[in-house]
């Protein structure tokens, strides 16, 4: 049991989980007709159970678990899997029934029309009952949480947002509040908004498939189960004191203490490769990182565009390719940032702190 | 034989008459009609494709999001009998239900019903980019659901201020604290020292956004009030005028989508 424990530990050590995820999610989509089986799915479900079943015995585990407010994210993580398996399955068989040269499941039905009443009206019906009877269940069975009143002065430690916006908290380690708290929220929405006006593909219109919109649903997927769900999995169960990073069966210790390694890029820049010292003018101190930066949000566009997505170039023109384009990096601006801290401690491309602007 | 004479005596007599217009829903005239001639059942047409009323397909879960909406108006109501939304009672009005109300769970059902909904919007959006759903002739009411994403995200987080425990006064305080670094309008914010008239900054912590949200420089009493009013009143209010606009949508772009 104890090393049971010390390998879910190390492996929910920050590096490892980033590419064990990244793995995960890759390896699910290249080989979705095997994970889409239901034998393969419900091994996977068997396992997810006998794991929570044998964290539930740890005593550290369960501190979190048990927190009323934490309920409804073990009940997420349960349902988004439930759903993305189900998802994901259908596409599968659409794609294989396409291949065959047969209609799609939806198609085979599409002209077919029921009655409302009674057809759809009892599903609602259905839905209803159960919904309500869950929610009463759930209601009795664990009661809403109150802690102590209201207290500004005393700010517990660690402080935490509601659970789905810790995803959001997760990306202050990352980033300043301005580009996590502001920027990166107000991207989101705006990309989500724009998604109908980005997607040229007419196919995969009322039907689930996977083979007609490869790129879209990945970077739907990478969105949604890297960056949203599991990053608030994050918050919920790694993120303890100090906003420290804990493994998932280690105790809260407030005195953990971390060492601040981490270092900006003007450092790596001119102290450890040049050797020298970092230059007083500002701006010629964040030369490298802004010539990075730069590179990344103005020169990849139309490397991109010339390139891996010279289709969508054509397909959707210079604006549109170049708004998406733009929106997509911010997205992926976010793992990197991520991977080039537990990889590499990297703190900022670029630190003005003298004007509270840091990338 | 004794069912069908109940039914006579329930259903032929004037009240019932006056009441539902149609006859028993058992062909397919009076199965429109039933459809047809209620408020509520109207929101559907009177006959759908068979592909869109599948389970497996819309997993139901934008219908769920509706529903739990109701519940959460209903007992949300209830709620506000009981609580007043000052620093000084709130804490012990949420107690006092918790005390003295045997076997209540209104509490309960509001607080879990929240979270409930916040899964079923995200699932509910999920479903809707699995099958494509935002394309043509879609693309608006995508939009109007990206709104109630947000609103109902909104809803959750203006509702967990309000027990006034260290709970929610530190969460709300963690998700307030980063409007002060909004660029140009938040006191911390990158470009808000360029707003100054002279030696007099414009933006500072009494003006900038964070203050406009929290009626104050901390989570005090100001914001309990502002996030109340917003809990209760303005943000359900928008959340259902965008409900029926999306409901409405969703018929007059060709009902649940299909193969095109
Ligand atoms: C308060 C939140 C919401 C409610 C109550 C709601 C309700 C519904 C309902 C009842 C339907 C009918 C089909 C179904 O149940 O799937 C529907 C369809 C739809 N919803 Fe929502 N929705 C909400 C949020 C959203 C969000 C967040 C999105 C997307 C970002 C969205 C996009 C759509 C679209 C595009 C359709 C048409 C789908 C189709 O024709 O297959 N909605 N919505």
């Amino acid at each position: 049991m104890e090393t049971f424990k010390e390998i879910v530990n190390f492996l929910t050590n920050p590096k490892i989980l980033l590419i064990l995820s990244v793995v995960m999610f890759a390896a699910g989509l290249i080989f979705i007709r095997f994970f889409t089986k239901p034998i393969v799915a419900i091994a996977g479900a068997a396992a997810s159970v006998v794991f929570f079943g044998l964290s539930m015995t740890d005593e550290n585990f369960m501190l979190i678990v048990a927190k009323a407010d934490n309920v409804p994210i073990v009940m997420m993580v349960v349902l988004v899997g439930f759903f993305t398996w189900l998802g994901m399955r259908r596409a599968v068989i659409n794609d294989q029934l396409m291949e065959a040269g047969q209609e799609t499941m939806e198609r085979r039905e599409t002209k077919q029309k029921v009655f409302v009443w009674p057809d759809l009206v009892y599903i609602e019906f259905l839905a209803i009952i159960l919904c309500t009877v869950g929610l009463i269940i759930w209601s009795i069975l664990l009661d809403a949480p109150l802690e102590e009143p209201a207290n500004p002065t005393r700010t517990p430690n660690p402080s935490k947002a509601p659970w789905y916006f810790l995803g959001l908290q997760e990306m202050l380690v990352y980033y300043d509040p301005w580009i996590a708290g502001v920027l990166l929220p107000g991207l989101i929405i705006v990309g989500l908004m724009a998604v109908p006006y980005f997607d040229p593909n007419p196919k995969g219109n009322g039907y689930y498939t996977w083979k007609e919109r490869k790129f879209a649903i990945t970077t739907f997927l990478f969105g949604f189960l890297i960056l949203w769900v599991t990053l608030i999995f994050i918050g919920t169960f790694l993120r303890g004191p100090n906003w420290n990073f804990f493994g998932l069966f280690e105790r809260w210790d407030v005195a953990k203490l971390e060492a601040l390694v981490n270092v900006d890029l003007s450092e790596y820049f001119w102290v450890i490769w040049l050797d020298g010292g970092r230059p007083t003018n500002p701006l010629l101190r964040e030369l490298p990182g802004l010539i990075v930066t730069a590179g990344y949000l103005f020169l990849l566009p139309p490397i991109l565009a010339k390139t891996v997505f010279r289709k969508f170039y054509a397909e959707m023109g210079p604006i549109r390719f170049n708004v998406m384009i733009f929106l997509f990096l911010m997205m992926a601006s976010l793992p990197i940032k991520m991977a080039l801290r537990w990889m590499f401690n990297l703190k900022y491309l670029v630190a003005f702190p003298e004007y509270f602007f840091n990338i | 034989m004794a069912r069908s004479k109940v039914m006579k005596v329930l259903t032929e007599n004037p009240v019932w008459r006056s009441v539902f217009r149609h006859k028993m829903p058992s062909d397919d005239r009076n199965r429109v009609l039933v459809v047809l001639s209620n408020v509520f059942l109207h929101l559907h047409p009177t006959k759908v494709r068979k592909s869109g009323v599948r389970l497996s397909y819309t997993w139901c879960m934008g219908g769920l999001t509706f529903f739990i909406f109701l519940v959460e108006s209903v007992t949300g109501i209830l709620l506000m009998f009981y609580y007043r939304p000052t620093a000084e009672f709130a804490f012990e009005d949420i107690q006092a239900l918790g005390a003295h109300v045997p076997l209540g769970i209104m509490r309960e059902l509001h607080r879990w019903g929240a979270h409930a909904m916040v899964i079923t919007v995200w699932l509910h959006m999920f479903r809707v980019f699995l099958t494509g759903s935002y394309k043509p002739p879609r693309e608006f009411n995508w939009n109007v659901g990206v709104i109630l994403l947000v609103l109902t995200l909104l809803l959750s987080f203006t509702g967990y201020l309000l027990p006034w425990d260290q709970l929610a006064m530190w969460a709300v305080t963690v998700g307030t604290n980063m409007a002060r670094a909004t660029p140009f309008l938040g006191n911390e914010g990158p470009g808000a020292a360029l707003l100054a008239i002279g030696d007099t900054p414009l933006v500072h912590a009494g003006s900038d956004v964070r203050f406009a949200l929290l009626g104050g420089r901390f989570v005090a009493a100001g914001a309990l009030l502002r996030f109340y009013v917003l809990h209760c009143i303005a943000i359900p209010l928008a959340a259902a005028v965008l409900m029926a606009v999306h409901f409405w949508r969703v018929r007059k772009d060709g009902g649940i989508s299909g193969p095109l």
